[in-house]
């Protein structure tokens, strides 16, 4: 018979207790919710000195839009950001852990948070989870050692490149990168590269839509331009502006909801207590 | 009244080519298959290009493909013609197995001699029409199941006009002032859009088709650095000498390890 304290420690990892319980009831008839994906296209490139970080703003479910302006382009530390690609849950959560984690690393050594640190933490946690953490990242970041750039893929591999774009818009993103990547661009023309590349997702990818949303890092701050460029606005709004009178006035019946009351002040009298 | 004009209408009308009725001319006979013969129609392509590009300029078409065929993932034929001259007004380049290509290029060129006979004014037949022709055979041949495997672009210039489409395995048939099929439609569609207007004069357009297969060149894995640019227009049909792309690999001097030990980054 076991130990009782050994049931207690927890295993670790997924419980796939109810997948079969699960696949008898999709089997039955039952309709899954589909999973709020990103469906995305997110960028990021190194200049001189300098992260930049490029993202859309739609989330969709299936084929619904489900986030007209989401944001995916998530704080680790103050000196690294983090866009996200797959399913939102897995990629809000699991950039909220490793700052968490880096927060209290912080605290523990009095440091600056370093690029490499969140990029371990990052993907030794995807690794155990064997890819079905569903969380395509770019990790950007400037620290002591400079501006670095980093993809992190859902089965845990990383790659350390000047240009990135992840999502599915990340073809149409990298044909732009490809065609006018240059090294050691200032942060002006990394901005309008950036901004570029994710309009061509916008425009050319269905799962990607709406905003720019542009984060810039460099060794003294971060400018986290949120909607840097909003190109599908709403054409037509209607206003509602219509003067008293528009519509004949027959009638005019005022009831008061409460009785008015006015207070006179008599000077302060202390209470009896 | 006998309204067959004398003519015996359960035969074809020409006793020499029957190439509008009788595609068994290029295969030998037809083969028809029984119950329990080997599956005779095309499932998977075996032998295959890439993509196919194209773009309108003022004054003609420049259609543009790589001369690689792949066997597989095995850079198999790495000197062939993907774009072929049907007449002074058509050209037509394609994508997919190679050898439904082959047959295609045979059976229009045929197509098109017979109907340049037959024309009442000598008149070369049209790039609309080869067009039409070519959709309605991929239609039924994709409604027997037995698909020619390609995605064909028809790029034409005819008394001063431009013509541009593409035909795919399924039938799907648009014409547009750019195309471009397989990879080419996620990477070098964005590129084109971007870049077309309506008086992109030939060079410019030649060199947008450049720029677009470099970057095919650098991010497709079934690409190849030596492409075909041809051009059809005012000047006429000019099926070019393939030609080597110029391509810049100096982002290798800046990448740096994968996992975050380096120490700082590399000079460019």
């Amino acid at each position: 018979m076991e130990a009782p304290i050994a049931s207690c420690i927890p295993k670790g990892g997924f419980n796939f207790d109810l997948v079969s319980r699960n696949e008898y009831i999709q089997q039955a008839g039952t309709k899954v919710p589909k999973t709020k994906k990103t469906g995305t296209t997110i960028v990021g490139i190194v200049c001189k000195d300098a992260v930049v970080l490029g993202a859309d703003t739609r989330a969709t479910s299936g084929s619904l839009v489900c986030d007209k302006n989401c944001e995916k382009i998530h704080y680790i530390a103050p000196n690294i950001y983090c866009c996200g690609a797959g399913t939102s849950a897995d990629t809000e959560n699991t950039t909220g852990l490793v700052s968490s984690q880096l927060e209290l690393h912080r605290l523990n050594t009095a440091r600056q948070s370093r690029v490499a640190t969140a990029l371990t933490l990052l993907r030794q946690y995807l690794f155990k989870y064997q890819g079905h953490v569903s969380a395509a990242l770019i990790l950007g970041g400037v620290d002591i050692t400079g501006p670095s750039l980093y993809t992190v893929y859902p089965h845990g591999s990383t790659d350390g490149l000047p240009f990135v774009t992840m999502g599915s818009g990340s073809l149409a993103a990298m044909s732009i990168f490809e065609a006018e990547y240059k090294p050691n661009l200032s942060i002006e023309e990394g901005i309008k590269l950036v901004h570029k590349a994710i309009s061509a997702g916008i425009f050319n990818d269905l799962g990607s839509g709406s905003n720019v949303d542009i984060t810039v890092i460099t060794k003294d701050k971060v400018d986290v331009l949120r909607n840097y460029e909003k190109p599908n606005g709403r054409p037509y709004t209607r206003q509602y502006n219509f003067p008293r009178g528009t519509t004949t006035v027959m009638e005019t019946k005022t009831t008061p909801v409460r009785q008015r009351v006015d207070v006179i002040e008599s000077g302060v009298e202390a209470m009896e207590i | 009244m006998d309204s067959s004009y004398g003519l015996d209408l359960n035969k074809p009308l020409y006793d020499g080519r029957y190439s509008w009725f009788d595609h068994s001319k290029f295969g030998g006979t037809v083969y028809e298959p029984k119950p329990n013969d080997p599956s005779t129609r095309t499932t998977d392509p075996i032998v295959t290009g890439t993509s196919v590009l194209a773009v309108k300029y003022k004054g003609g078409v420049a259609i543009a493909a790589d001369t690689l065929l792949s066997y597989g993932s095995l850079a198999r034929f790495r000197d062939i013609r993907r774009i072929h001259k049907l007449n002074e007004h058509t050209i037509i380049g394609s994508s997919g197995e190679y050898s439904d290509f082959q047959y295609i290029t045979r059976m229009l060129d045929d197509v098109v001699t017979d109907n340049h006979i037959a024309d009442n004014n000598l008149q070369p037949m049209d790039p609309k029409s080869i067009f039409s022709y070519l959709s309605r055979v991929m239609y039924q041949r994709r409604n027997k199941q037995d698909p020619l495997y390609n995605n064909i672009v028809v790029a034409g210039y005819r008394n001063g006009e431009s013509f541009l489409g593409s035909v795919d395995l399924l039938g799907t048939h648009y014409q547009d002032d750019h195309i471009a099929t397989g990879f080419g439609d996620h990477i070098a569609r964005p590129l084109l859009r971007n870049a077309y207007k309506p008086d992109l004069t030939k060079e410019e357009a030649v060199k947008l088709l450049e720029k677009c297969l470099t970057v095919l060149f650098y991010r497709d894995a079934r690409a190849y650095y030596r492409v075909q640019i041809c051009t059809i227009g005012e000047d006429g049909v000019n099926i070019a000498e393939p030609q080597v792309l110029q391509t810049d690999w100096s982002v290798g001097n800046v990448t740096y390890g994968y996992d975050g030990r380096r120490t700082a980054l590399p000079q460019a």
